[in-house]
């Protein structure tokens, strides 16, 4: 597609549309990578990586509910070290590579991501928001204080920009983000899933066998949605909105609350890798119809007033 | 966004009870459930099948009738498999499915080659072409007499005129002494085959694949790999650009050439670190 109105740019990074591929959908080999850049996906995320190989949980991992999916896959990934070789491979692809991280400490999110940048990771994506492996994760999005010491440290080690994955699993979404932009990251992603659980009734036990996951899809929507328009408020940096986006109209939502870009994740598994073509078609109809010069014009516009 | 967009209705989990169960050798047993979703599985199919407390495993459909009426069949080889073997009729189990594509139905001369329980789905897939094939040989492969199972069955679908079963076993205590691809290169090379289907060990159908390619046979595969979602997200099973559980199971050989440097070779850990296939 010929449609410059539909670039974006999130920090330094030039984006040809505003779709990006969410983290954890996909993201543990190059050659998965690919069809989803085949696809039309402006942007990728991989999977988050850890210092250490990590093997998730058993499953069941997944469940369905009415709208949506809950998760506990429990963070399996091969390490950095492993993970180099992906991240190199998938720089061929001409889009940018935002390569998700996360630690047990400040100065393993920070080793994690130096690798990641020398590997050619065009940014990093601080995952303090996954909501079920203990002492990572939400666990230090949640925490005001460590989640400012693990943005420094990165910061202080990397020159390329840091994303932050927000939790929506705090009490509120704003001071958290006040925090993550006093603490010098360049972009915000909101929201990462919602902590949830499903039980089933005749066995009559939890399903998932870490018990607790987080919940993905259009059921948590209009929560993402929020957020975003919330933290835009009150937040100078951009913000990708990531929450349920499963069409054009969705996408065109958040970007309406202040999004500069959303993330697709769970759609995935409904539309295919086409789903980032088809929402990007989307969005440049509806501003034909509108008539919006760019996108970018429609970052926030529900705020007026 | 409507309920109805979110099209993957059969992912969600259903609980039911164990109807009746088989012991098909003293390794593995045939379970069956009743379960509408999966009134209409295809031979190749799969489903995630939930052992409460335990894991949850993908497993191959044996069968699948009009009312419901569905049957796998497990080997005991693990913790999860072992704690299916042990259940009793009426104990609950969980199902997710039937999920991924499915082998097509051909007709003309055909050839089956299955080891272990990658005959579960050829057996299947059997009773479907029964009826519309020209010919139909089935070479079936396990290591003793004792693990070579559904042979009745298969007997049982076979119409003598039509069809020919070969089975095989690693020690030579039935059949043919050797591997399944033992009497392949002979068979091929006296006669003409329109496709193969295969499942089993993944070294036995690359073997199975490359004799294929060689005499210019048309190939459908069906592949196992480590499995999470089963719904095409989490990326666990991905073969090259191939995600097993979504574009898979069952892969042509155009789609095998593609990802030649891992069938057979390699798979994905639960890290998701590539290793070499034991």
């Amino acid at each position: 597609m010929k449609t410059n109105h539909l670039s974006i740019s999130l920090a330094e990074l030039k984006l040809a549309n505003p779709t990006v591929l969410a983290s954890g959908i996909l993201g543990l080999s190059a050659d998965s990578l690919s069809n989803i850049v085949k696809g039309g996906a402006g942007a990728i995320v991989t999977k988050s990586v850890g210092l250490k190989p990590r093997k998730g949980y058993a499953n069941p991992t997944i469940v369905q509910t009415n709208c949506g999916l809950i998760n506990a896959i429990g963070l399996p990934n091969p390490g950095i070290k492993e993970f180099v070789k992906e991240i190199r491979e998938a720089k061929s692809f001409g889009v940018p590579v935002i390569v998700s991280v996360y630690g047990f400490s400040a100065q393993e999110y920070a080793t994690v991501a130096k690798k990641a940048v020398d590997a050619g990771a065009d940014a990093v994506e601080l995952n303090v928001s996954c909501p079920h492996v203990k002492d990572t994760g939400s666990e230090i999005g949640q925490n005001p204080e460590i989640l400012a010491e693990v943005i420094g440290k990165v910061k202080t080690t990397v020159e390329k920009p840091v994303f932050v994955k927000l939790s929506p699993n705090v009490t509120n979404i704003v001071e958290i983000a006040e925090v993550v932009a006093n603490s010098g990251a360049d972009t915000l992603t909101a929201i990462n899933t919602v902590k949830a659980m499903a039980i089933d009734t005749e066995a009559t036990m939890p399903i998932l066998s870490n018990k607790i996951g987080g919940l993905s899809g259009p059921a948590i929507k209009p929560i993402a949605v929020r957020s975003v328009y919330e933290i835009y408020e009150k937040v100078k940096l951009p913000i990708v909105g990531c929450g349920g986006v499963t069409n054009w109209r969705d996408a065109v939502e958040f970007l309406l609350a202040g999004a500069t870009a959303i993330q697709i994740g769970t759609a995935v598994a409904i539309k295919g890798p086409n789903v980032f073509r088809s929402v990007t078609r989307g969005i440049n109809a509806y501003l034909k119809r509108k008539g919006f010069k760019s996108v970018n014009e429609i970052v926030g516009l529900s705020h007026r007033g | 966004m409507k309920l109805s967009a979110y099209r993957i209705a059969a992912n969600k989990l259903r609980t039911t009870r164990i109807l009746s169960i088989k012991t098909e050798s003293s390794t593995v047993k045939t379970f069956t459930f009743k379960d509408k979703q999966c009134a209409k599985a295809k031979p190749g199919q799969f489903v995630m099948l939930w052992i409460p407390s335990v894991d949850e495993i993908p497993l191959s459909i044996l069968n699948a009738e009009e009312k419901g009426i569905m049957s796998v069949t497990v080997k005991k080889v693990g913790d999860a498999t072992s704690a299916l073997y042990d259940k009793k009729i009426g104990e609950l189990i969980g199902i997710r499915g039937p999920f991924g594509n499915s082998f097509t139905l051909k007709t003309g001369r055909i050839l089956m080659v299955s080891g272990g329980t990658g005959t579960v789905p050829i057996l299947f897939l059997a009773k479907k072409l029964a009826s519309t094939a020209t010919s139909l040989i089935s070479v079936i492969g396990a290591k003793t007499r004792d693990e070579l199972i559904l042979m009745n069955e298969f007997r049982k679908t076979f119409d003598k005129e039509k069809m020919e079963i070969i089975a095989t076993t690693e020690d030579g205590s039935y059949g043919v002494k050797g591997l399944a691809t033992a009497p392949l290169e002979s068979l091929l090379a006296k006669k003409k085959f329109d496709v193969i289907y295969t499942c089993g060990p993944e070294q036995m159908m690359r073997k199975v694949f490359d004799l294929a390619e060689k005499h210019g046979v048309a190939l459908e595969a069906s592949l196992e790999r480590l499995m999470r979602c089963a719904v095409g997200l989490c990326g666990s099973c991905v073969i090259g650009k191939y995600r097993v559980c979504k574009d898979g199971p069952v892969f042509t050989a155009k789609q095998l050439r593609e990802v030649k440097s891992e069938f057979g070779i390699s798979k994905r850990n639960l890290d998701g670190s590539k290793v070499p296939l034991e």
